[in-house]
């Protein structure tokens, strides 16, 4: 690990000026960015650790009806907090459902938001990858690739956001509240990462200095509470990040869905959402067929970026599947494996 | 080492003698504690620490290193190179033998494969040492990486495994296979995988003049202590290792690797005691791995079901410097009767790491194949895969036709089944479901192991205040020799087990060979038990020949030892304590040696195999393929069991290793660069507790007079084969898919709603 | 640069100058204050080796810097026992043969005791299954584990029903 100034500001404006520099990046748990330093992925000048700021790890419900989540907060604090998940169900499900009950003891919501991809060429320092060094090529393109992107991808770069918190996200409207130079704004946390294009370099539009100090759920994310979940498809049972994963949330009201929402991870450079698969459902019977459809959308601009056309066919089944589960309502308490294909796996065979 | 504080409580010892007793670990309160001394937990004095560095590429050669930008950083204290280090009495790349292996400790700058060593950087901190690798920023001149089972002109290896043929045949397999009514031929493929024990390889190197001590995690203490006297030219007795706790070993620890001869190398270039502890990712290249393998199998039968032949051809890869060839086709020649069987392997070189032991190596990759292939001629024949392993069932070792020393597979398959509920299952696949609506699949496979004996040797003590010592270079990886092996000790002596000083884990001790080959417990187990005869028998001498003692005239094979006493065997109102025998005969102590050593004859006239059998459920969606295994229970027969807790315990990690070898581990190599892209543990996937449902173990009682004077057959490695097959089985049966590439991935099962 | 840090760990306040901020909590623990309970297996936060718990609240001690959790109150593994009186998760395991070669031991303790503290698994062995999974054993003693932590579990259950009663 390179030698770093460590610089613990007092203020968020202090943060602010203090990351604002070449070389500066800020320190919250750390669990992703001491991982890339100590690979050699990532080597700043200069530490600035937030965590000590105050008033950043508060869960906030606002009088609109809109809820507010610091930006320290613990992802496990957020997911085991009562009323969160029973308002939020299916991100409390896919918080609980990535990393380790460790990781989720210290990770933070922002950084949670503010992770790099997993993709093996960018964490291998001997292999080109644009993300890690600008224009110095993809060794993911022709290499390795049956975990990579299959939407959103381009010849720069094909790797995907590891999150599983930020699909249900994106999926419900979350909105970021950033602090910068110029002060505060916010933006919606479907524009805050960027597909790569050609510079794949920049996961996120955050200018230098940006931080991210929280993020808020609008009234109307309350409103799937009753049918909303979270699936995931792992190569081992738990701790192990997605294949694929999908949000769905409906809100179900005579019969017919009134409003749908979709989010994808583990396809693309960003939480992905799936708004044409959205459209299709609005106003129909939550029947399989419309489930089906919905899917064919959400994947129709799909192509694979190398051996992983398999991810698209499951990604339409998990789409199903996750509209399938939401529909038949969100479960009154947290499975034991969470967003898992085995939430349960007990009951008796039939021949 | 200071003494190890070891003791039984609490534990659940019933009264009488230590063998089959359930003991409690006896080191279980030291690990729980956290007080159980790993090598890396070793700080000596002045200690430095060192870092390696390791090659991008696979092959080729180092051209430049930044020496300077390494030694510039704060705390940096030298860098060792291969311009820059401390001579070796022999090259390293001399073959002394069999159990030599060629290692990378910076004789050249020639780079072989991913990951072997380049440098090391010796630092006052960890910080300043891992950074000053990373400085070095090396440059290369790359040649084009070998990689993979097709990657050049094969070869037919001279052996395989240690020393094994790399053929053999009984009967006619053609004529076999153009008689039979059913044939099948399939291709199955594994692929490389690494040992990954918790604890990375270490070491903590402090020399003393021409002494040197170290503290390094290691199954073959002797074999380790020759290598370094050899590569430095010292004499063994000036060596001192200590290596009381392995942080696992599953082979990978058999051998002293490169990386811990560099530890040693740095602490003489320094002068001062060095640690030098293996990053994760180092661990893929220089301290082995079980080598990828591509077989084929075809099978016959006749009308009702027998085989007519079976042929096992195993394709696998060595590195492009060394051999060792993974003997999986040797897994066809124990197991089913044929009057027909070939096995065979053939080889490519790559730029790997070189290929080692790992956990069941041969055994563990043949079986998986081997069973897929069986299940996949049982249900061409349209036969229960339980009931066509029966109609196969050898009653003598096939390829040999040597009677078994004892064989209780027979009850494995019959108790297992009914513990498991096998009878209900349905032959076609695809049949069941459960509330949820996930497929459900029943499958199983044969395990085998052979019973093998290595030598050593124990020295055992009786004192004069009635406790006894029993000393012996054995070695603690995990499966219990701390607990084991005493009990074994307390029996040899006569002395319940917490009056019985035992000493293990240092290379001062009697030689106790290797800790593998699931051998450790029967070889260190004789040793220890003839030594525990052999003093015994001359403190019987002392009492049988002195007219003051009760025993007077019993001679030697007139008496018995128990609980601290000697009695006569005709007359056990007679008898007299340890402690009376020596105090009479004014000595402190008495001691004798023993050996343990594998029996010629008895080798010679018997095939001699642990068995089991293993059933196992899965889960499958059936729509996104994600598997689970829900259930898994193994019936084994492995002669006699010293410890029932810590056997279980040994065949349940086995299963699990089964269960990680059909559906988890990959190591995912890019085919350009010949770099592993999954070197964490991260993506590496060994299974996490979520993956492991309840285990069912059952031990089947086997009195086996030949294997060895304890009956022991070894437990370590038999619970992986079998296992692996039945899961892969369970995965077909519960889907209809028969995948023959392992792991079994995802989308292989994505292809049918 | 020289960092002043105060640290109560397994009880006992601990001040000291850091002289770099690259140290770790599992190194500083390791090699500066030679507490070797704690395992480094991975180093990556992908093992669960280190765990450790930080202010009631178990983590991978591998990635987290020392200079960040100034003012802390760490418990480690050689705090867990009180002499010879060990904690119920130890005995368990002891009695379990909840694990074989050890190494990964003292972090799946420290997981376990974590774990029951934010008491989202109860005795249900699904969730203890899931709430366990951090923490990796090569050897395969998972079943053991789990019984384990059920019956240490089971057994504090107990212990507060009484003690309320």
């Amino acid at each position: 690990m390179k030698p770093f100034d460590y610089v613990r500001p007092a203020t968020v404006a202090e943060a602010v000026a203090a990351a604002a520099q070449p070389g500066a990046v800020y320190l919250a748990a750390g669990t992703n960015l001491l991982d890339l330093m100590k690979g050699n992925v990532s080597r700043p000048d200069r530490l600035v650790d937030v965590t000590h700021l105050g008033g950043l790890d508060r869960i906030e419900h606002l009088a609109d009806g809109a809820l507010r989540i610091g930006a320290l907060v613990r992802n496990a604090d957020l997911a085991h907090d009562p009323e969160f998940a029973s308002a939020y169900p299916a991100i409390a499900e896919a918080l609980l459902s990535g990393a380790s009950a460790q990781l989720r003891n210290t990770a933070t919501v922002g950084g949670n938001l503010l992770q790099r991809t997993r993709c093996a060429y960018f964490y291998d320092t001997a292999s080109r990858c644009n993300k890690r060094e600008a224009g110095s090529g993809c060794d993911a393109r022709d290499g390795e690739n049956r975990s990579h992107a299959v939407l959103g991808w381009s010849d720069s770069c094909i790797a995907t956001h590891p999150s599983d918190f930020c699909v249900p996200l994106v999926a419900l409207d979350a909105v970021v509240e950033i602090e910068g130079g110029n002060g505060r704004r916010e933006i919606a946390l479907d524009e805050l990462h960027r597909l790569p294009g050609d510079t794949p370099e920049r996961d996120t539009t955050l200018e230098p200095g940006d931080l991210i100090v929280a993020v808020r759920l609008p009234p109307a994310a309350r409103g799937f509470a009753a049918h909303a979940r979270y699936l995931k498809v792992r190569e081992r049972t738990s701790y192990a990040f997605a294949v694929v994963s999908a949000a769905a949330a409906l809100l179900i009201e005579n019969g017919k869905i009134k409003q749908a929402r979709l989010g994808l991870g583990g396809v693309a450079a960003k939480p992905w959402r799936a708004r044409a698969a959205e459209d299709v459902l609005k106003d129909v019977a939550p029947t399989a067929d419309a489930f089906q459809e919905a899917a064919w959308r959400a994947l129709s601009d799909a192509k694979p970026s190398g051996d992983n056309a398999f991810k698209i066919e499951l990604a339409r089944r998990i789409v199903v599947r996750a509209l399938t589960l939401a529909a038949a309502g969100t479960p009154a308490r947290m499975p034991a494996l969470p967003a898992s294909p085995f939430a349960s796996t007990s009951g008796a065979l039939h021949a | 080492m200071p003494e190890l504080n070891l003791t039984s409580a609490p534990a659940h010892l019933r009264h009488g003698s230590n063998i089959g007793q359930p003991l409690t670990r006896r080191d279980g309160v030291l690990k729980v504690k956290g007080q159980a001394t790993y090598a890396a937990d070793n700080h000596p004095s002045g200690m430095l620490f060192a870092v390696m560095a390791v090659s991008s590429i696979a092959r080729g050669r180092v051209t430049s290193l930044d020496v300077a930008a390494a030694r510039r950083h704060p705390g940096v204290v030298d860098v060792m190179t291969s311009d820059h280090k401390p001579p070796l009495a022999i090259d390293p790349e001399i073959k002394t033998n069999p159990f030599v292996f060629r290692m990378e400790v910076l004789q050249s700058d020639e780079v072989r494969y991913a990951n072997q060593p380049i440098a090391v950087v010796i630092a006052e901190t960890l910080e300043a040492a891992t950074e000053g690798a990373a400085l070095l920023a090396p440059r290369y001149e790359t040649l084009p990486a070998l990689i993979g089972l097709d990657a050049g002109d094969s070869f037919v290896p001279p052996v395989v495994g240690v020393g094994n043929p790399t053929e053999n045949h009984r009967g006619d397999v053609e004529a076999g296979l153009a008689s039979a009514e059913k044939r099948i031929e399939a291709v199955y493929e594994t692929p490389p995988q690494y040992h990954n024990a918790m604890e990375p390889h270490a070491i903590v190197a402090a020399w003393d003049g021409d002494n040197l001590s170290v503290d390094m995690p290691t199954q073959g203490l002797f074999l380790s202590r020759a290598r370094i006297a050899e590569l430095f030219g010292i004499a063994p007795d000036k060596i001192h290792i200590r290596s009381p706790f392995l942080g696992g070993g599953f082979g990978s620890k058999g051998l002293m690797a490169g990386p811990q001869v560099l530890g040693v190398m740095a602490a003489r270039l320094v002068g001062k005691p060095v640690k030098l502890v293996l990053r994760r990712e180092q661990m893929y290249g220089p301290v082995g791995h079980r080598a990828p393998t591509r077989q084929r199998l075809r099978m016959g039968t006749d009308g009702e079901g027998r085989l007519t032949a079976l042929d096992h051809h195993a394709r696998t890869v060595s590195s492009t410097f060394d051999d060792f060839y993974e003997p999986a086709a040797d897994a066809s020649h124990s197991l089913y009767a044929s009057p027909a069987i070939r096995t065979s392997h053939d080889a490519v070189r790559v730029n790997t790491g070189t290929p080692l032991f790992m956990r069941a190596p041969g055994e563990a990759t043949g079986s998986i194949a081997l069973e897929s292939a069986i299940d996949e001629m049982a249900w061409a024949c349209g036969i229960d895969p339980l009931a066509f392993r029966l109609k196969n069932y050898a009653e003598v070792e096939p390829i040999t036709g040597k009677p078994f020393s004892s064989k209780a597979l027979r009850a494995c398959y019959e108790q297992g089944a009914a513990r498991f509920g096998w009878a209900k299952r349905p032959l076609q696949p695809r049949q069941m479901r459960d509330d949820a609506g996930l497929l459900v699949g029943w499958g199983m496979g044969t395990a085998t192991f052979p019973a093998l004996m290595f030598q050593a040797e124990a020295r055992a003590a009786i004192r004069r205040d009635g406790t006894g010592a029993m000393e012996i270079g054995a070695h603690d990886m995990g499966q219990g020799a701390w607990t084991a092996l005493a009990q074994i000790a307390a029996d040899g002596l006569g002395l319940d087990i917490d009056r019985v000083a035992f000493k293990a884990g240092t290379s001062d001790l009697p030689d106790a060979g290797i800790a593998g080959g699931s051998a450790h417990t029967a070889t260190a187990g004789a040793a220890i038990h003839s030594a525990g005869a052999a003093v015994i028998a001359k403190l019987a001498d002392l009492a049988t020949a002195d007219e003051r003692s009760p025993l007077f005239g019993a001679g030697n094979t007139g008496v018995i030892a128990r609980d601290g006493k000697l009695f006569r065997r005709d007359d056990e109102s007679r008898g007299e304590s340890y402690t009376e025998i020596l105090a009479r005969a004014g000595l402190a102590e008495i001691e004798a040696r023993g050996m343990g050593a594998p029996n010629p004859a008895a080798m010679e006239e018997y095939a001699m195999h642990a068995h089991g059998a293993v059933f196992a459920e899965v889960k499958v969606d059936p729509e996104l393929g994600q598997i689970r295994v829900t259930r898994m229970v193994g019936a084994f027969a492995a002669g006699r069991i010293v410890n029932p807790h810590l056997v279980k315990s040994q065949l349940f990690g086995g299963m699990i290793w089964g269960m990680s070898f059909a559906l988890h581990e990959e190591a995912i190599t890019d085919r350009r660069s010949g770099r592993i892209m999954n070197a964490n543990l991260g993506e590496y996937h060994i299974p996490v507790n979520a993956d492991v449902p309840p285990l069912d173990v059952i031990t089947i009682e086997e009195h086996d007079p030949h294997v060895n004077a304890l009956g022991i057959k070894g437990v370590g490695e038999i619970g992986i084969t079998g296992s692996a097959g039945a899961v892969a089985n369970a995965v077909w049966h519960a889907t209809g898919v028969r995948v023959r590439r392992f792991p079994i991935r995802i989308e292989e099962l994505l292809t049918q709603r | 640069m020289n960092h002043s840090i105060s640290l109560t760990v397994n009880g006992a306040r601990r001040d000291f100058v850091l002289d770099d901020p690259r140290v770790t909590l599992l190194d500083l623990l390791r090699e500066r204050l030679h507490l070797t309970g704690t395992k480094k297996g991975c180093d990556r936060g992908q093992c669960g080796a280190c765990t450790i718990l930080v202010d009631g609240k178990r983590i991978n001690s591998c990635l987290a810097l020392a200079i960040s959790h100034d003012g802390a109150d760490i418990l480690t593994i050689e705090g867990v026992a009180h002499g010879d009186q060990l904690h119920p998760v130890q005995a368990a395991l002891i009695a379990h043969d909840g694990f074989q070669c050890g190494f990964c031991t003292p972090g799946h303790i420290m997981s376990a005791i974590g774990m029951m503290r934010e008491g989202q698994a109860g005795n249900d062995p699904e969730r203890v299954r899931e709430c366990m999974s951090g923490n990796l054993c090569r050897c395969g003693a998972y079943a053991g584990i789990v019984d384990a932590v059920l019956e240490a579990q089971a057994g504090m259950d107990e212990s507060n029903q009484r003690r309320s009663a």
